[in-house]
């Protein structure tokens, strides 16, 4: 036990500032976090759907939780059902195999919800996006499928990139 | 010669200098069984199979010897890979059945229902339940095809119908079942699990995959080299780098290329790279599976450290598109092998603090210990190759030396010792990954501080019906891409294999008699990919 919290203390507090989300000064960050509250209550949370993605856009949205992002230290948080997600955070392209299951899990996410497209596959743009597109299995970008709030390309986007996305969807809601 | 000397199969060595691999071509159906029959009782493995469509093709005509289709089987031997096809003359439905190989590699059986699903050619066995095609497209059409065109050439506009699986029911009083997926309870690939349990103890477990199936194969067609490069990076992303070096041995053996010394150590680089940095996520999450957040929150820092320093140094965070056909894209400068070396220094002394704290901690020894065990008999009837089947014991690593292996350049002599624990339980796969940290840090090293000065690229041409197969030791198992040509130097055919498709079943095994809320930790402890055996 000893060790373990002498682990904790040498490793301190990593958590990194905000990301600026390209739009304002800092305490545009502070004001997003009162729309947070006031929009959806005490916290967001996001369901993942990975509708049909290579893994790599899981890969840096498991890092939103790690100590230098620290996404659920601002009070969004990943949840296990749509039925209590504010938000959909969905990669693909969407496979027609879980065409399906992504349109049962949106219609379980209450409203007012959001739907972010993560990824060039999901936002069907870029060169990679391009590659999947539409076929016998697939049904392309996410927007095919449900109604898309917002669009994270890159593949995959990194970490930052996702935070920004997420923080401008919840201000375009706002707005 | 290779196996036995009287075998009806004539074999030739795949030039190149990838992994060693042998082609040979199969008479009869009857040849490939007896083939297949003689590997097992060496002890080899069914590492891959997949079939292809021989008839005219869009551009030309066809390179193969008849027109047809063919069926191509990998199997694991002592010395390498041989890589067997079957032809199947015609175009007739009653004509174009092989004999079922999984009543001697159970492996097989997916695959099998796959290749039926995609190509339209089936085994004599008695399942014949489709796996890839859920209901998105009609039975009696096949995507990989040539003549499989419907609607702007890919199929697009049939009627996605709902499909039933027929799995396999338990009886008996108090059993019942639990569906989970496709969409799992966390930040994960979909998939469907069928427990069958009594009270909380398992006692079947099936799976149906296919959520994942996204079309890649049927992409690939008529693509040219480097557009194949960049689609293969992203059959799985956290084995990005193992495919795109497998890709590029399987064209480079194929063009008759070989790749610069510095390229080749840069690979090496970045899939040791790409190994640590999955291990140290995986032995966090095994952590945390056990209720232990501050195994998530360290392993997590590292990898991020890790992650960062793979922007810095090759301009990606997952090394996506540096290996490339002909060599890697782009070069690295001293600075960032210096502090690759750094880096590996910190690491290896934080990682080994926080294994004493997993050995010490009592809770979590107690969920690893004797949870989700698989034996080696199991791992070598299954042919499952890598991480996990180091953990139960098996001395199996391409990478290394063992006896009548010698592992391809650049390993041959960077000395890789393959970890290996006999206990084949959750404890295994965690100390396995602990131990091949270690020894990737070691190599690390050893090559960003002897990496030879010279040329990272050459120049590949493809040959218009050339074939090759490269075979990657990534860090979940062994990665196999095939590559065929077409008469225009397209690719006419790719087919790429994750050690996933042997890692399921095994999977449905080692989580029988645990209980319920063991699963996701047994789960964990394989970290298999949905995507890569989907496609």
């Amino acid at each position: 036990m000893i060790s373990l919290l002498g682990q904790i203390f040498r490793t301190g507090i990593l958590t990194e500032p905000h990301p600026d989300t390209g739009d304002g000064p800092r305490r545009e960050i502070d004001r997003l976090h009162d729309d947070i509250l006031n929009i959806l209550g005490r916290a967001l949370t996001i369901r993942q759907v990975d509708a049909g993605s290579c893994n790599g856009c899981e890969l840096e949205i498991h890092a939103l939780n790690n100590p230098y992002y620290n996404l659920e230290g601002r009070g969004i948080k990943f949840v296990a059902s749509p039925r209590h997600a504010d938000m959909l955070l969905v990669t693909g392209p969407v496979t027609k195999n879980m065409e399906n299951a992504l349109r049962i899990a949106y219609d379980c996410t209450p409203d007012p919800k959001l739907v972010v497209a993560v990824g060039d596959c999901g936002c069907g743009c870029g060169e990679v996006g391009a590659m999947f597109g539409e076929s016998y299995a697939s049904c392309g970008a996410v927007d095919n499928v449900v109604g898309v709030d917002l669009r994270i390309a890159g593949c995959p986007p990194t970490p930052l990139a996702l935070m920004q996305g997420i923080l401008a969807a919840i201000r375009s809601r706002s707005t | 010669m290779f196996l036995c000397d009287d075998f009806p199969i004539e074999f030739a060595r795949q030039p190149g200098l990838g992994a060693p691999v042998w082609r040979g071509r199969a008479a009869s159906g009857e040849d490939l069984k007896d083939f297949a029959a003689t590997v097992h009782l060496q002890g080899g493995r069914l590492a891959a199979l997949w079939g292809s469509d021989e008839r005219q093709r869009h551009g030309g005509p066809s390179t193969g010897a008849v027109a047809g289709f063919r069926l191509h089987c990998v199997f694991g031997v002592s010395q390498g890979h041989a890589c067997v096809s079957l032809d199947l003359p015609g175009d007739d439905p009653a004509t174009l059945v092989y004999p079922d190989l999984s009543a001697i590699f159970p492996a097989a059986n997916r695959m099998q229902r796959a290749t039926r699903d995609m190509v339209g050619i089936a085994s004599d066995g008695p399942d014949q339940r489709p796996w890839l095609r859920h209901g998105a497209w009609p039975a009696d059409w096949y995507p990989l095809r040539h003549d499989a065109v419907h609607v702007f050439g890919m199929g697009v506009g049939f009627p996605n119908l709902p499909s039933d699986y027929d799995f396999v029911q338990v009886g008996g009083e108090g059993a019942h079942e639990i569906p989970v997926g496709p969409i799992h309870a966390g930040i994960i690939e979909p998939g469907h699990f069928r427990f069958s349990v009594v009270g909380e103890r398992v006692l079947r477990l099936e799976q149906r995959l296919g959520y994942q199936h996204k079309g890649v194969e049927k992409r690939f067609i008529g693509m040219d080299i480097g557009r194949g490069a960049k689609l293969v990076g992203r059959i799985s992303g956290d084995s990005t780098c193992a495919y795109a070096w497998a890709y590029a041995d399987a064209v480079e053996a194929a063009c008759g290329v070989e790749p610069p010394r510095r390229a080749l150590l840069l690979r090496a680089l970045m899939l040791e790279r790409e190994r640590v940095a999955n291990h140290l996520g995986d032995l966090g999450a095994l952590g945390n599976d056990a209720a232990f957040a501050f195994g998530l929150t360290q392993f997590l820092r590292l990898k991020e450290d890790w992650l960062r320093l793979n922007a810095e140094a090759f301009g990606h965070r997952f090394m996506m598109d540096r290996i490339v056909p002909g060599g890697v894209a782009g070069d690295i400068g001293a600075p960032a092998l210096a502090a690759i070396v750094e880096q590996c220094g910190v690491i290896a002394g934080e990682v080994k603090k926080l294994r004493t704290l997993y050995d010490e901690h009592a809770g979590l020894q107690d969920r690893f210990l004797t949870t989700g065990i698989i034996d080696t008999a199991l791992v070598r009837e299954l042919s499952l190759s890598g991480m996990a089947a180091r953990a139960s014991g098996m001395i199996l690593d391409g990478r290394a030396h063992r006896h009548e292996y010698t592992p391809p350049s650049p390993w041959t002599t960077l000395g890789v010792r393959p970890i290996t624990d006999e206990r084949g339980d959750v404890a295994a796969r965690v100390a396995v990954r602990f131990g091949e940290i270690a020894e990737s840090l070691r190599l690390l090293c050893v090559l960003a501080v002897g990496l030879p000065t010279g040329e990272t690229r050459v120049e590949t041409a493809p040959v218009a019906g050339a074939a090759g197969l490269g075979v990657v030791e990534g860090w979940r198992g062994e990665v196999l891409v095939g590559v065929q040509f077409d008469s225009e130097g397209k690719l006419a055919r790719v087919h790429p294999h994750d050690p996933s498709w042997q890692a399921w079943p095994a999977l449905e095994h080692a989580v029988m008699n645990d209980i319920v809320p063991d699963f996701p930790l047994i789960n964990k402890s394989f970290n298999l990919s949905y995507s890569g055996v989907d496609l």
